[in-house]
């Protein structure tokens, strides 16, 4: 990797850093293994396991890939698929539209690693007076990035020597998504758009069926956001 | 879970997948420059609630609700999610005993 600093200051940062990231490193191992483990059950060794957690780097679309993976090929459809997953990383992004302004040449790096942990504790932590911001926030996205793919090989590198079986293991996407939407009930004004999200989308369950939810239910569920923005806002 | 995709649909699915997750980042910093218009704020404080609602049911789009179990194995390992969860709120823990029970339930209890 490219010098973005001298050495002492960089040891400052990654210093200052680490610590602040110890409780992502348990949480993306954790579920990096999980991840690696069920893509090398769907037949996909370390090498693709990393090459996916670097260059996609988020947990929930890697997750929901495995199955686009291991489906009839439908590429338009994955996009979509990942653009719906992810739009939580845009309320990420305008909220650090200020912040990642003047971050010099790591800012690109910055906004690609932008994840809901690494939003979490760049949102909630500043530096100490030793440490610049942009070194912070580069080091911290870094490490928690490292964390991710180094749990997925371990995991796709375990999947081949170990074998149980795995039937019911994908429910852990579901589990993460219902944790999610659980974290999003605890704030009130959050409840209402959520039971939207759910009750459009088993509408378009129910009128589109299984194959062909993903896209109506997009659309429906964000005309209902905006013809109700008079009542959510309040 | 027969499917399996060759190289080249492998790898454009995940560019695919890679573009639209990065589309989603890079979104907003290439489209604002300076404040968002309120329609924008708005939709960026009520969609990650609802697209969690909608990505709930996407997971469980394929489960059958007229044949048996009638998604018994699905309701009580979300049940226990949101206990576990409730009880705890540790993330980890809520994904892990959920899934653990769910292994248990389709390999075990309901095979």
């Amino acid at each position: 990797m490219e010098l973005i600093e001298p050495a002492g200051q960089r040891r400052h940062a990654i210093r200052a850093a680490f610590p602040a990231t110890i409780p992502v490193m348990t949480g993306y191992v954790c579920l990096g293994i999980a991840y690696g483990f069920l893509m090398s059950n769907a037949g996909y060794g370390p090498l693709w396991v990393a090459a996916v957690s670097m260059i996609v780097y988020s947990g929930s679309i890697q997750f929901v890939g495995i199955g686009l993976l291991t489906a009839p090929f439908a590429p338009v459809q994955a996009g979509l698929i990942a653009v719906m997953v992810g739009a939580r990383h845009m309320f990420y992004a305008l909220s650090f539209l200020d912040k990642y302004r003047d971050m010099g040449r790591v800012r690109p790096l910055l906004i690609c690693m932008l994840t809901d942990e690494t939003f979490s504790i760049l949102s909630a932590l500043t530096p100490p007076p030793s440490v610049s911001e942009r070194d912070f926030c580069f080091w911290v996205s870094l490490l928690d990035y490292s964390y991710w793919t180094i749990g997925g090989v371990l995991g796709a590198a375990l999947g081949e020597v170990l074998t149980f079986n795995t039937t019911g293991m994908d429910f852990a996407l579901t589990a993460l998504f219902v944790v999610l939407f659980l974290e999003q009930w605890k704030k009130k004004e959050n409840r209402l758009p959520g039971l939207i999200g759910l009750g459009c989308t088993l509408v378009c369950l129910a009128v589109f069926g299984a194959d062909n939810l993903v896209i109506p239910a997009m659309i429906l569920v964000t005309a209902v956001l905006l013809g109700g923005r008079k009542w959510l806002c309040g | 879970m027969a499917v399996r995709l060759n190289a080249v649909q492998t790898v454009l699915t995940i560019a695919a997948l890679a573009a639209g997750t990065q589309l989603t980042r890079w979104l907003p910093f290439w489209v604002f420059r300076k404040d968002p218009p309120a329609v924008v704020t708005y939709l960026s404080h009520v969609l990650p609630a609802a697209s969690m609602g909608l990505l709930v049911i996407y997971c469980l789009r394929s489960v059958a609700w007229t044949a048996a179990p009638h998604g018994a194995p699905e309701l009580l390992a979300i049940a226990a999610v949101a206990a576990l969860h409730w009880w705890k709120g540790n993330v980890l823990l809520s994904i892990a005993g959920g899934t653990a029970l769910y292994m248990l339930l389709v390999q075990v209890v309901f095979a």
